[in-house]
């Protein structure tokens, strides 16, 4: 058995075949579709679009707060180290200022001064004096660079025109990271002398190194070739070329995503004025997006749940509700064939009862009128006739009481259809019962036995109804059964309530899947041999009425067991839903 | 024993008076309501023999006056809507003495009237 078979429900499969007000109303599979898809579709599509709008406000969010924060990392970075690029600048333009060109021309002085930069603000390694023709003519430093000509360097060219110079950052001679920070003094003279002095970038490192950046992230400076200033975690050490591009120039601080090696980078970035740097801010977005994830998988499995948990809901009501439908459909059909088979029962009933009026009169005419003649023949010397007219006369009284018994019959098949209670003895209306079948039963050599305990109590009941009951259940007996079957009916008390009947036969049996239709109005397996299918089916209802329940067990080759239990007294007698037919 | 016989039919009512009297039972008849009820007012019955249904009026209501004028007579109703599994109920529904379904066996009449005479 598959599963489908099993969760199948049962109108799945149900077929019209009747018309007319037979016809079910409903076509249950589109109904139920209808029912699944506007219930799921109405449910689901608040759900689905509720989660993608959170699902994008949410990503909207985080994405900008990334951005701002980056951002904002950024432009603190630079103005530290904007200050301490121009604090720099700005003590070396106070010695400039504070002392004449003469007096820095002085080694001692300058010496001096050195040591005080040092002390003051620290960093600086050496200084010196240069004048336009590019010749340092005075240095005070750690090495002997007196003399040396910067008349073709490019630096020295750029502040021909400008007033200060911030280099790159560079090994030079020491095989040590520095920086040079220029100043020009132009004299009245036209001319100019330079004020230079070398910064070790460790302190300068430090202070990038001691930004936190979140995101496995990175924060160093470039120069405007995208080659390192400062050691970088993610590439490398100082004077490597990044492997990402520098950013086009701005004024202001600005974030932008850039891919590099398949992996997605959020990178903030601003050009420090008056330097070559540009100070850069590279995050990991996957990282960035951890809490994301986490959150947009929660939210993805949430949607499933609430999904599946609504369409599991969907499906079970719809189908239940769908199931109810079809069976009080089924019952509806089912009442009006009990219906019209009772109508037709009580017209049948009435026609009978009128026919058999009808014919009584002149019945009784023709019964008198004969009577008279015999009586004319037989008490009457006079009309002293022989034997052949007498004969004659009794001849056409015995066809008068032949009709007679007829009309008698007619009349009692028009009975009272109310339900009329009596005590009844239940072994009494079997026998009774049994008795109609005697005959068929003989001529089959089928055994009948009636066995009923003593502790077997009259019931209150219909006897009319019970004697169909039986009579319906023994004549689906005797056709199931073969020549030389045997009809098992036993009566025993149940209860306090109730009394149990049980109709077995050694018969055929009925197939397990019929067995569950066997009640159901014109289901039958001998509609080639004039079956109904009705017998059952009103019999069920007969039992119904006065109270009862019936119930069958069958194995094929073995025979059939209708069990039916009747309540010893009808609490609530309920009318049958049909006129009775009109009698006297 | 003087019988009055009430049914509308005229044809039986007339041959089952004459069987009757064959036996030596006097037996008067009438085929309406109206003409027994004449009759009556004239001469007293031991018994009579009624149709539950004559036209206007019914058997039941009929017996009523006939016993009103002369309570001392005996009734059995004669049906043609009767049945076997009516016969006991019947006979108390209408309130006879007894109650015959036709067509009538006369030697059953006759065995009926001595029954209900005697009682």
């Amino acid at each position: 058995m598959t599963l489908w078979s099993t969760l199948k429900p049962a109108f799945w499969d149900h077929e019209d075949v009747a018309s007319g007000p037979y016809k079910h109303l409903f076509n249950f599979r589109r109904m139920w579709k209808l029912a699944v898809f506007s219930t799921a579709a109405v449910a689901l599509a608040p759900l689905v679009f509720m989660t993608v709008v959170d699902y994008k406000v949410n990503q909207q969010a985080i994405e900008s707060d990334i951005n701002y924060q980056t951002a904002r990392l950024v432009s603190n970075t630079r103005r530290s180290i904007s200050f301490f690029l121009s604090e720099r600048r700005s003590a070396l333009n106070f010695i400039d200022k504070d002392n004449s060109y003469q007096a820095l021309g002085d080694p001692l002085r300058l010496a001096a001064l050195l040591e005080n930069l040092k002390k003051g603000f620290g960093g600086f390694t050496d200084l010196g004096v240069i004048d336009d023709t590019g010749l340092q003519h005075t240095y005070v430093g750690p090495y002997n660079l007196e003399g040396k000509n910067y008349s073709e360097q490019d630096w020295f060219k750029e502040l021909r025109s400008g007033e200060a110079h911030i280099s790159d950052v560079f090994l030079g001679l020491r095989q040590q990271l520095h920086l040079v920070v220029s100043v020009k003094h132009d004299l009245p003279t036209g001319r100019f002398y330079v004020l230079r002095a070398s910064i070790d970038t460790q302190q300068f490192n430090d202070l990038i190194s001691e930004v936190e950046v979140s995101g496995q992230g990175d924060i160093f400076l470039v120069n405007t070739e995208g080659v390192l200033q400062t050691a970088s975690r993610l590439f490398g050490s100082a004077l490597v070329r990044i492997p990402i591009a520098v950013p086009e120039f701005s004024e202001k601080t600005r974030v932008l995503e850039v891919t590099s090696a398949g992996e997605e980078f959020v990178t903030g970035y601003a050009y420090i004025s008056g330097t070559p740097f540009v100070l850069m801010a590279v995050k990991k977005k996957s990282e960035l997006l951890k809490p994301w994830n986490d959150t947009r998988k929660k939210l993805i499995v949430f949607l499933v749940l609430s999904i599946t948990i609504i369409l599991m809901v969907i499906l079970g009501v719809s189908t239940y509700l769908v199931n109810q439908i079809h069976a009080a459909d089924r019952k509806r059909v089912m009442t009006l064939h009990k219906v019209e088979y009772a109508n037709k029962m009580a017209s049948l009933g009435r026609l009978s009862a009128g026919v058999a009026h009808e014919i009584n009169n002149p019945l009784a005419i023709i019964n008198e009128k004969a009577g008279l003649i015999k009586d004319l023949l037989t008490l009457r010397k006079e009309h002293a006739a022989g034997d052949k007219l007498l004969g004659l006369v009794e001849s056409v009284l015995a066809s008068v009481e032949r009709c007679a018994n007829i009309t008698k019959r007619l009349l009692s098949f028009a009975r009272h259809m109310d339900i009329k209670l009596q005590p009844l003895d239940i072994e009494e209306i079997i026998q009774e019962v049994l008795g109609f079948l005697g005959k068929e039963a003989e001529y089959r050599s089928i055994e009948f036995h009636v066995t009923a305990d003593p502790d077997v109590p009259k019931i209150e009941s219909d006897r009319g109804r019970l004697q169909e009951i039986f009579l319906n259940l023994f004549n689906n007996a005797l056709a199931a059964l073969g020549d030389g079957g045997r009809l098992d009916v036993t009566a025993r008390r149940t209860d306090a309530q109730s009394i149990t009947v049980s109709v077995r036969d050694t018969g055929c049996g009925i197939p397990q899947a019929d067995l569950k239709r066997i009640f159901e109005p014109f289901f039958s397996t001998k509609t080639e041999r004039g079956g109904t299918g009705l017998g059952l089916s009103i019999t069920y209802g007969l039992v119904q009425e006065i109270g009862g329940e019936i119930s069958v067990e069958s194995q094929v080759g073995q025979g059939t067991e209708f069990t039916i239990r009747l309540p010893l007294k009808l609490e609530s007698v309920r009318k049958p839903n049909h006129a009775s037919p009109v009698g006297g | 024993m003087q019988v009055l016989l009430v049914d509308d039919e005229e044809e039986l009512v007339t041959a089952l008076a004459e069987r009757l009297s064959l036996r030596g039972i006097e037996a008067l008849w009438a085929t309406s309501a109206e003409e027994a009820l004449r009759v009556l007012e004239t001469r007293s019955f031991d018994l009579a023999v009624l149709d539950v249904k004559i036209p206007k009026i019914d058997g039941l209501q009929l017996k009523k006056q006939m016993q009103a004028m002369r309570p001392g007579m005996k009734f059995i109703f004669v049906t043609g809507h009767g049945s076997d599994r009516d016969f006991k109920t019947g006979v108390a529904e209408v309130g006879a003495d007894y109650y015959l379904v036709k067509p009538l066996k006369i030697e059953d009449l006759i065995t009926k009237m001595k029954e209900v005479l005697e009682s």
